[in-house]
């Protein structure tokens, strides 16, 4: 499997996600947000960070960048796409994910780990996790909260496309446990074709015994 | 021409950092908001004399970049100096 990492003006999980899926044998390439060309690739990643200073909205500059009308493309041809963080941010930018992420709840930049229950384990990117297992994962974002009208939630969850929500260690989906007000606790969701999978916790900061955790490295051992 | 466009949230969405505002307002006494939206404004000078077709280039520009429509409205007017 071949992965390709764009890189934006203010990314900063780029170097870290390379490792990691170098880690689990799949091959990358970095490129750079202004190139007009994607290297042939079966994953192209978003990493995260804070693409364009977070002007305007979160992710929307990135989105409008040169090489994600090659990310759409891609995508559209089937093509695996993953946004982390930031990724995830302009994914819904680029409308390739629905909804938005707004500013969180209370206010606060929130980085700790939280736990977050698989709701979806047939996805190309949760199939090595068992179906409602929890994740230890961190989380380090301002603007993770989920938000879509209901007639958006009723879809998503109709279609299963609701593939990660925060709950507790034991895995209850509760209102203490939501970090950021995210409707339903999503914190990470899937487009309906299933090939492009968007999540506000860092799998590349929980994929090695070092950081203090392996749960992330199965995000990785899924992809394929 | 000067344009200016105001990027709102629409009604049914949370604004966090407008009731943090409206509290603190709150709190230095004045008593009788009923209700705080934080919005963004721009200002654009464009060289094109028509005002209708300055104001509809202002509005693909909302749709395309400056407003998310999942969540904001927007307005566009043209400003006399």
């Amino acid at each position: 499997m071949k992965a390709s990492v764009i890189v934006f003006p203010g990314s900063n999980c780029d170097r870290d996600v390379k490792i990691s899926l170098e880690k689990f044998s799949i091959k990358t390439e970095m490129v750079w947000h202004a190139d007009t060309k994607l290297p042939k690739s079966d994953l192209v990643v978003l990493p995260g960070g804070f693409s364009y200073g977070d002007y305007l909205r979160c992710g929307s500059i990135a989105s409008k960048s040169r090489i994600m009308k090659e990310v759409i493309t891609h995508s559209k041809k089937g093509g695996l796409v993953m946004g982390i963080c930031n990724g995830f941010q302009i994914l819904v930018e680029s409308q390739l994910l629905p909804g938005v992420l707004i500013r969180n709840i209370n206010l606060k930049f929130i980085c700790k780990n939280v736990t977050v229950k698989v709701t979806n384990n047939k996805t190309n990117f949760t199939s090595k996790t068992n179906r409602n297992s929890v994740l230890e994962i961190p989380i380090a974002h301002n603007e993770g909260n989920y938000f879509a009208s209901k007639d958006l939630i009723d879809e998503l969850e109709d279609n299963n496309q609701i593939v990660l929500q925060y709950c507790d260690a034991t895995g209850n989906i509760t209102e203490q446990c939501n970090p950021n007000g995210s409707i339903k606790n999503i914190a990470g969701i899937i487009n309906k074709k299933g090939n492009v999978f968007g999540l506000m916790p860092h799998p590349e900061r929980a994929s090695d015994e070092i950081l203090g955790g392996m749960d992330g490295s199965l995000i990785f051992k899924s992809l394929k | 021409m000067k344009l200016q466009v105001i990027v709102t949230l629409k009604k049914d969405v949370l604004d966090p950092q407008g009731s943090a505002i409206k509290s603190s307002l709150s709190n230095m006494g004045f008593k009788n908001i009923e209700s705080l939206r934080q919005g963004k404004t721009f200002e654009i000078i464009i060289k094109e004399k028509d005002e209708k077709v300055a104001l509809s280039k202002a509005k693909e520009m909302c749709e395309k970049l400056l407003a998310n429509l999942t969540i904001e409205d927007y307005s566009v007017k043209a400003i006399k100096e």
